[in-house]
């Protein structure tokens, strides 16, 4: 494997449970030391596309390749250079933090003093060595979400995988399971992470896939998608009240659209391209007008997906008709 | 936080990788029994019930003297706790897959069969336990074996390896059925005809033609003549030949269905 030839690479991936189609056709592309975020609702095939691509469930048609093997006719050597971590925390409650470390490095063929060494450098790692001899079922939410992240990570993989890593967490927990994989991108680990938080895949994300029942809708780094929808934002607001007719009048002229005004003065339009930023700046600097804001502001992800999937992200909070 | 945490590396495969992941895993299980001493609470107290129950409650009227019927049923409770105790690996199985533990083993590169042989293994301690507290309460009781120390060490070694045959059955039980409390129901309608319709209670003889002929083809009556044979004297030969002949039936068809199980379980 050449290191610009992606780490992950599958197509036309099928699967079906009875009579539905949870992957429909997929095509994934990771390039290496990069994160790849599926973004989608539940029931969306992210999960199904992370157990295919870690050799937990075969696929019906399609092809994968992980870190330079198929799924298929090597999934030993892809399980020697992956990692997972699963939508609900796969550590054994039962036992402490340390216990479950050194348990997967003896697995992997550690001897006795270097499972425990390693368990107690990853315990380290996720500031968990004070918790490093209770059972893990004593841990919260955010701890056991990095334990389960430590463990996935006890045979240094080269390919990451997490389902939902943050799903359930506390902001703070979010954003320390971000810090964690920020880390590892940066010692060369390739992230493959499925989320239903937009923020979360615009953190981390070098590209974005969209799923929605079982298929890749858009792909695309998070500024392409949201340039995709066309919706962008201009907003204006002098730095005195006094100015804003001026302002308005500036506006219309060079977008031909009337603007509105929000009760802190700041006048907004939706324009089509960032290039009308300049000839606004141009015009109100003529004229002498001092301005405390000036932007073009994309839309949100969540804004993005709504436009592409016709509906919201979070399927499950929708009222029910 | 400044230490590296993972700079990529492929994972070496270890020698004689399979015995040693299903070492470790068997060790997990152990681990977990020593956190929660009260997992050993059934296969403690079980052969305490049953041995009260049928020798004090039943006893007299089956055999005139509690004590005579003592020494005739020790060999068939101490089968029967163990036939109970193999289906707690069912349980703990399907707990393991519903918890998601198991999706981590199966992204891992280890033998496909160590995390089912590691529970197979780790029930050892269940068996000991079992048989240990048995033979304890009806030493007190004035149990006493005829035929030496080293006879009754291969009693005890033909009864464990028989229930690790069984076991088996009860892993693929536990990976196919839904949820753990189907997993008991299922174990429980399987258990009862073969221990209470074998030698365990009664011989063969007292029973109506049908039950009887039933009865003596059980396996469990082949298991518990052996452990009789070996504990208080009488044929040995024949019955532990069955024993072996059945524990390997076991293990031939349920192992490959055990593993089948396993591998399609989402």
């Amino acid at each position: 494997m050449t290191s610009d030839s992606p780490v992950i690479e599958a197509t036309g991936l099928t699967l079906s449970y009875g009579t539905t189609r949870a992957l429909d056709g997929v095509d994934l592309t990771v390039p290496a030391g990069t994160v790849l975020g599926v973004l989608g609702p539940n029931g969306a095939g992210k999960t199904t596309a992370v157990r295919v691509l870690s050799t937990l469930l075969r696929p019906d048609a399609g092809t994968a390749r992980v870190a330079g093997f198929d799924v298929l006719a090597d999934p030993q050597q892809v399980r020697r250079r992956i990692g997972l971590t699963g939508q609900y925390a796969s550590v054994d409650e039962d036992l402490t933090g340390s216990q479950n470390l050194a348990m997967i490095g003896r697995l992997l063929g550690l001897p006795r003093a270097a499972a425990r060494a390693r368990a107690a450098e990853l315990l380290a790692g996720f500031s968990l060595t004070d918790a490093a001899e209770r059972s893990a079922k004593t841990y919260s939410g955010g701890m056991r979400r990095r334990l389960d992240l430590a463990a996935s990570l006890v045979g240094r993989p080269q390919v990451l995988f997490l389902d939902e890593p943050t799903t359930g967490l506390d902001p703070r927990s979010r954003t320390e399971v971000w810090d964690v994989v920020r880390r590892l991108v940066a010692d060369g680990t390739s992230v493959l992470l499925t989320t239903q938080y937009l923020e979360e895949a615009d953190e981390l994300a070098d590209d974005i896939v969209v799923f929605d029942t079982g298929r890749v809708v858009a792909h695309g780094t998070s500024d392409e998608l949201k340039h995709r929808t066309g919706a962008q934002t201009l907003t204006v607001r002098p730095r005195d009240r006094a100015d804003t007719p001026t302002v308005l009048q500036v506006i219309e002229q060079v977008t031909g659209a009337v603007p509105t005004l929000d009760g802190h003065g700041t006048a907004s339009v939706p324009v089509r391209s960032e290039t009308v930023l300049g000839t606004v700046l141009d015009l109100l600097t003529t004229q002498g007008i001092a301005l405390s804001e000036l932007a073009v502001r994309l839309p949100s992800l969540d804004e993005v997906f709504l436009a592409l999937t016709g509906h919201a992200t979070q399927t499950e909070k929708e009222p029910v008709s | 936080m400044t230490t590296t945490l993972t700079v990529p590396t492929i994972t070496q495969a270890p020698r004689l990788p399979a015995i040693q992941q299903s070492l470790t895993l068997a060790w997990r299980n152990v681990v977990k029994i020593r956190h929660q001493p009260e997992a050993l609470m059934d296969v403690s107290l079980q052969p305490i019930i049953f041995t009260v129950l049928f020798v004090f409650v039943f006893g007299g009227a089956i055999a005139g003297d509690w004590h005579d019927y003592l020494t005739y049923l020790v060999p068939g409770i101490l089968v029967q706790t163990l036939m109970f105790a193999t289906q707690g690996i069912g349980v703990a199985l399907n707990n393991d897959i519903a918890k998601g533990v198991f999706d981590r083993f199966r992204s891992l590169p280890i033998a496909r069969s160590a995390p089912l042989v590691g529970a197979v293994l780790a029930d050892v301690v269940r068996f000991v336990t079992s048989i240990g507290v048995l033979l304890a309460f009806t030493a007190a009781l004035g149990f006493r074996t005829t035929q030496g120390f080293a006879s009754a060490a291969l009693a005890v070694l033909v009864a464990i390896g028989f229930a690790m045959s069984l076991s088996w059955v009860f892993v693929w039980i536990g990976l196919t059925v839904r949820s753990a409390g189907a997993v008991q129901g299922v174990g429980f309608l399987a258990t009862f005809p073969l221990t209470f319709g074998s030698t365990a209670l009664v011989s063969a003889d007292t029973l109506p033609g049908w039950l009887a002929a039933f009865t003596r083809n059980n396996p469990v009556t082949h298991v518990i003549d052996t452990v009789r044979g070996l504990l208080l004297g009488g044929p040995v030969a024949e019955p532990l030949l069955w024993t072996a002949g059945w524990s390997a039936l076991l293990l031939a068809v349920f192992v490959p269905l055990a593993m089948r199980a396993y591998r399609r379980r989402v």
